[in-house]
């Protein structure tokens, strides 16, 4: 028998980060930027310990500052893409409002440090939202086009294949094929 | 720009090739350390070696003697130890069968040969910036597929 599955990313995270940190004793809250906050400053070694509970589940804990600052932009890409609502105001104000830097000082940092800039990221991470949407909700082209702001589909399609080399169709069959080879 | 080394590895019989293909990696911002196979069989025998630092990105010629590149392909993709590998495919081909079939069996990017060194320099260098975002970044390596 074989079951498909479809999954929330963030929620996944966050319930995982929390069970973890829960057996951890610390009193800690969770943040919306990729942030932990722990009341009490922790000893080296419970941070490494806990530093290797996370790895094992492809979570790291970012220690370099710029580092830390890209993690908190690309985290913050993630949500301002899934949340419609979150669109009402342009990105930049968004990021900057959200991180307490200014937007060039953000996008400097962030060039400096991924080989890439925000606005090429954000439309990477745009198509690979696009991509998710295809392969595990029945939601067409259109729906998708809109949820993801775009004019118009013929737009989406074009950005897709800009940066895939694939047309949406093209990547809808071979998603179906590797699919298929599994069972 | 990180400093981490990234490494590499090609399979490709044309010596050409594989030369060319060097001298565009040496030209790039990232710092890359390049391993060179002559076919598909030589390349096997390395990955599957005990102990062996697995690269972060494989580049694949299909039509190779020995063993071609989709063997390789299915090989890595059936093996738990190598199956996470980013697979780039490096081919002249640029029939539309071969791309999805490639895709379909696990490959990650498909680079067609470009004609030009400068071409070539430019590809290389977007297939390293999109395995390094994949690498270091919360994007779905389910639906990690380019064509460049």
């Amino acid at each position: 028998m074989t079951l498909f599955i479809k999954y929330n990313l963030d929620l996944v995270c966050k319930t995982l980060l929390k069970e973890k940190l829960d057996t951890f004793d610390v009193s800690f809250t969770i943040g919306n930027t990729g942030e932990i906050h722990i009341d009490k400053t922790l000893s080296e070694e419970k941070l490494n310990i806990i530093s290797s509970t996370l790895k094992q589940y492809g979570i790291d804990i970012v220690t370099n500052p710029k580092a830390t600052i890209v993690a908190r932009i690309k985290y913050s890409i993630d949500e301002y893409l899934r949340n419609k609502d979150l669109r009402s105001v342009k990105f930049s104000a968004y990021l900057a409002d959200k991180l307490h830097y200014s937007y060039p000082h953000l996008s400097t940092v962030f060039s400096e440090n991924t080989y890439s800039s925000i606005e090429n990221y954000i439309i990477l991470k745009k198509v690979d939202v696009a991509k998710e949407l295809m392969c595990n909700t029945d939601l067409t082209l259109t729906e998708i086009a809109f949820q993801l702001d775009y004019s118009s589909v013929a737009h989406l399609s074009g950005q897709f294949k800009k940066t895939t080399g694939l047309t949406p169709s093209a990547f809808q069959r071979i998603m179906k094929n590797k699919k298929q080879q599994l069972i | 720009m990180s400093d981490i080394l990234l490494n590499i590895a090609l399979a490709d019989d044309d010596e050409d090739d594989r030369i060319l293909f060097g001298e565009a990696l040496e030209g790039l911002d990232i710092r890359t350390k390049l391993s060179l196979f002559n076919h598909g069989q030589e390349l096997m025998d390395y990955l599957n070696l005990p102990n062996v630092i697995l690269p972060s990105l494989v580049f694949l010629d299909l039509n190779m003697p020995i063993k071609n590149g989709q063997q390789c392909l299915l090989e890595i993709r059936s093996n738990p130890k190598l199956k996470d590998l980013c697979v780039a495919i490096y081919s002249t081909s640029s029939s539309e069968k071969d791309i999805e079939d490639t895709f379909s069996n696990g490959a990650n990017i498909y680079v067609n040969k470009p004609n030009s060194f400068s071409k070539l320099r430019e590809v290389v260098e977007k297939v390293l910036q999109l395995n390094w975002q994949y690498h270091n970044s919360n994007l779905n390596k389910e639906t990690f597929l380019f064509r460049i």
